[in-house]
């Protein structure tokens, strides 16, 4: 169990550390960085990498926004095995959904609740 | 100047480019990455204690514990964000702070808090996705190309 907080934080970190890389030496925006890394994290899970990664280095490969991409491509291939190809477009959201959703949530709330700063 | 032309830089062009850089201030690259890769992991240590509880209170597995860890790391940025908190761990850590899940969250409701004066409808409901709009983008199309091409190898026998 400590072994897994350890790999958390280390491949966390990693993936931290590429994006501040792309931020800083390669010029880009964070919104660039950050949709570079999501359609990485497809890629990957396209190929079969990302699963391994995930049982290795749990919350380290699940809490990065490379995880969004990954869960995307989990949800369209899973629905796609039952239905086939249309199952790509319906499956798209089923496992991401708890990011999204909480996302537009919480967002609401917090727009209720608190008011701009400056 | 027009789009597109591409005429050789004059001489006092390119000095004035040399002059600028060396007005320009250095990126310390190796503090900045420390600095990500220390937050950005102490984030996902965090997440990783968020799983163990959902897997140890509410029967989830390994494979299925990400989604409520996820939901649970977007409610928290939503308190940060609405504190300030955020923004000041933004200007510390960089990336460490924008590529965990927790900056997606930020992205969302730092946008919705700050259109909130404009109205719910036109100001929240329309600017909601103004700054994680692009990651919704690219993720879902990317996702959809790379499962529409395994799909059609798994249907064609390929893999």
């Amino acid at each position: 169990m400590l072994a897994m907080f350890f790999w958390a934080f280390v491949v966390g970190g990693t993936i931290c550390v590429i994006g501040q890389l792309m931020f800083d030496v390669a010029r880009l925006t964070p919104a660039h960085t950050l949709s570079a890394l999501v359609v990485v994290g497809a890629v990957l899970d396209g190929f079969g990498l990302y699963e391994p990664l995930a049982d290795f280095a749990g919350a380290g490969a699940t809490v990065p926004i490379t995880n969004f991409g990954n869960t995307l491509v989990h949800g369209a291939l899973q629905e796609a095995e039952q239905h086939g190809i249309i199952g790509v477009l319906t499956g798209m959201f089923e496992i991401t959904s708890s990011g999204i959703s909480s996302a537009i949530v919480f967002a609401f709330i917090g727009a209720l609740i608190f008011k701009p700063k400056g | 100047m027009k789009v597109g032309s591409k005429k050789p830089e004059s001489k006092e062009v390119e000095q004035y480019k040399q002059f600028e850089k060396n007005f320009e201030t250095k990126r310390p690259v190796f503090k900045n990455c420390l600095k990500a890769f220390l937050v950005g992991g102490f984030i996902c240590t965090i997440g990783q204690a968020i799983t163990y509880f959902y897997i140890y209170f509410f029967n989830f597995t390994e494979q299925t514990a990400g989604n409520p860890t996820v939901a649970t790391m977007v409610f928290i940025a939503m308190l940060l964000t609405g504190f300030g908190v955020y923004d000041r761990l933004g200007q510390f850590a960089g990336a460490g702070s924008a590529v965990p899940v927790t900056g997606f969250g930020n992205a969302v409701i730092s946008a919705a808090i700050e259109h909130r004066t404009e109205g719910f409808v036109l100001g929240v409901g329309g600017n909601l996705f103004k700054l994680a709009g692009s990651v919704v983008l690219f993720g879902v199309f990317s996702a959809f190309v790379v499962a529409l091409i395994k799909t059609i190898l798994i249907k064609l026998g390929a893999i």
